[in-house]
């Protein structure tokens, strides 16, 4: 693969509602923050990549609402229906396929519509959709299962919350900053089995924005480029009731791709840093699994060990995570933001020392049905 | 620009959007769905290449990316094998909360089958066998499976 760089990020800080900004004026705050970071201007953009979704903003093609406040009113712009990781993923491609640069953009407000409403149209119409189900529902079978084949207790997913939230004190950008204990979660209502409240991600508003660059252009930034080394995705079976959901066999594969490209054999021993999107507490020790880091069954422990932790071997979401904010599409770009901040040392209060390669992840579809993979480092 | 939002809220302004949409349910899942009305029963169909029994069926396997010919009757019960008891209610739930979300492997089929159960939730573990109780009114709709009952 050709080298290509990430030489600009921006995103706004999260919040429960952010009723004073309409879509268009968050995209264009990002927009700007990521090209101000870079030192580039809209000349400096070759092509643009928006990521939308039609039932979070309440219109159809969504995207067509934000090419201008995006700049690319000039320019060529597509859009992705899916997370953020994906969106970048397709503007990685854009420049692998000739253009110099790409602005990827991500929106969405959960406060704006109805969060349980919208998930429910993942869902199959003829089978599934008029269960009810929703991404709250589906995810706490899913921590069902992972607790039963593994013997693992609510503690163990609390102590996740604990974590994250306390991270998030560190992160300006983060919507949940708490001092929490395990009691604290354990103690927080119910909201379906075993997920209570505080191992469950807000509804959150916001943006992000990063810019991908080839060799080439990359020099023309004032940023020291972050180098994407191997960047992969892969999806699982749409039904539920076909899938092991204990066993995230996507993220496996889009792991072990990633990691072919960029060289990672060991990824315990190789990999600094990583931010995942934990969307509920069980998910973080899950995607480590996933991501090779532990046995199957191991990442509960990790945690508990105090890896995971911001002076751990393998500090895991150090920004706060996705527990700490969750605008969703938009939550996947934050995670490879927050890497490239880590990588380039601009991580301010929650700034871990030496981070030379971090893995970014993000996930689409109900308990994680695809997974990409992010490998990024300082050289 | 900041100062006079001091006393005045940003407006919102309200809206719905309400689409009718009528999905084809198939040819495969029309013979399921009028087994499930008519006779009270599953039909699974299974793939001749990796021998997996389906249900709901398809009309041919994404693993093997074949056609499926061979229709199998599963029973009416089966194991619960994941679940949860929601606590919270909204507009699109099927019954009133709290109720469970199951994934049950019906006896016979090699993959889950999701549907709920209303009652004795107290005895809800994984592991327990469960059977489909059907509606009286049944209409060719997933929903004529009430929910299932813990044997």
């Amino acid at each position: 693969m050709d080298k290509i760089a990430i030489v600009g990020v921006g995103q706004t800080t999260y919040k429960r509602k952010r009723q004073a900004d309409i879509f268009y004026d968050m995209v264009y705050e990002v927009t700007v923050k990521a090209m101000q970071d870079a030192g580039y201007t809209l000349d400096d953009i070759d092509n643009v990549v928006t990521v939308s979704n039609d039932f979070l903003d309440g219109r159809t093609i969504s995207c067509m609402a934000v090419q201008e406040a995006a700049g690319a009113h000039d320019k060529n712009v597509s859009t992705i229906e899916g997370d953020g990781t994906f969106g970048a993923f397709y503007g990685a491609m854009r420049v692998l396929g000739g253009f110099g640069t790409t602005l990827v953009v991500a929106h969405s407000k959960g406060s704006e519509g109805d969060p349980r409403v919208i998930t429910n149209a993942m869902f199959d119409p003829i089978y599934h959709r008029s269960l009810g189900l929703d991404a709250i529902s589906s995810s706490a079978i899913q921590a069902n299962a992972y607790m039963d084949r593994y013997g693992l207790s609510e503690e163990q997913f609390a102590l996740v919350s604990v974590k994250n939230h306390k991270n998030a004190q560190r992160n300006p950008y983060a919507q949940l900053p708490l001092e929490l204990t395990v009691d604290d979660v354990m103690q927080s209502r119910m909201i379906a089995d075993p997920l209570k409240l505080l191992d469950c991600s807000p509804v959150s508003d916001g943006a992000a924005a990063v810019i991908i660059a080839n060799e080439d252009r990359a020099k023309k930034a004032r940023t020291k480029p972050v180098w994407i080394k191997g960047v992969a995705h892969c999806a699982d079976a749409y039904f539920l009731g076909d899938r092991d959901l204990t066993d995230p066999k996507a993220l496996k594969d889009a792991a072990k791709r990633a990691y072919t490209m960029a060289g990672i054999n060991t990824p315990i021993k190789e990999i600094d840093l990583v931010e995942l999107y934990d969307a509920f507490s069980y998910m973080e020790p899950l995607w480590l699994e996933g991501m090779g880091f532990c046995d199957p069954g191991k990442g509960a422990d990790i945690t508990e060990k105090g890896i995971t932790a911001l002076d751990g071997k393998l500090p895991v979401n150090p920004s706060g995570g996705v527990l700490s904010a969750h605008p969703v599409l938009v939550a996947g770009l934050t995670r490879i933001i927050e890497a490239v901040l880590q990588i380039r040392g601009d991580a301010g209060e929650h700034q871990i020392d030496g981070v030379n390669t971090a893995l970014a992840h993000g996930l689409n579809g109900p308990c994680g049905q695809s997974h990409c993979v992010w490998m990024l480092g300082r050289k | 620009m900041k100062d006079w939002l001091d006393n005045v809220p940003e407006l919102t302004v309200k809206g719905q959007i309400k689409l009718p949409y009528t999905w084809s349910v198939g040819e495969v899942g029309s013979k399921f769905l009028v087994a499930l009305r008519d006779e009270k029963k599953f039909l699974g169909n299974r793939c001749s290449t990796c021998n997996t029994t389906y249900v709901p069926p398809r009309k041919n396997c994404g693993m093997c990316f074949r056609d499926i010919n061979e229709w199998v009757e599963l029973a009416d019960e089966g194991v619960v094998m994941a679940y949860t008891i929601v606590r919270y209610a909204y507009s699109l739930q099927p019954a009133a909360v709290p109720f469970a979300y199951v994934i049950i492997k019906l006896d016979g089929a090699d993959v889950g089958f999701v549907h709920i159960i209303k009652d004795n939730l107290d005895k809800l573990k994984n592991g327990v066998r469960v059977r489909a109780s059907f509606k009286e009114d049944r209409k060719g709709h997933i929903l004529d499976i009430d929910s299932f009952i813990i044997l």
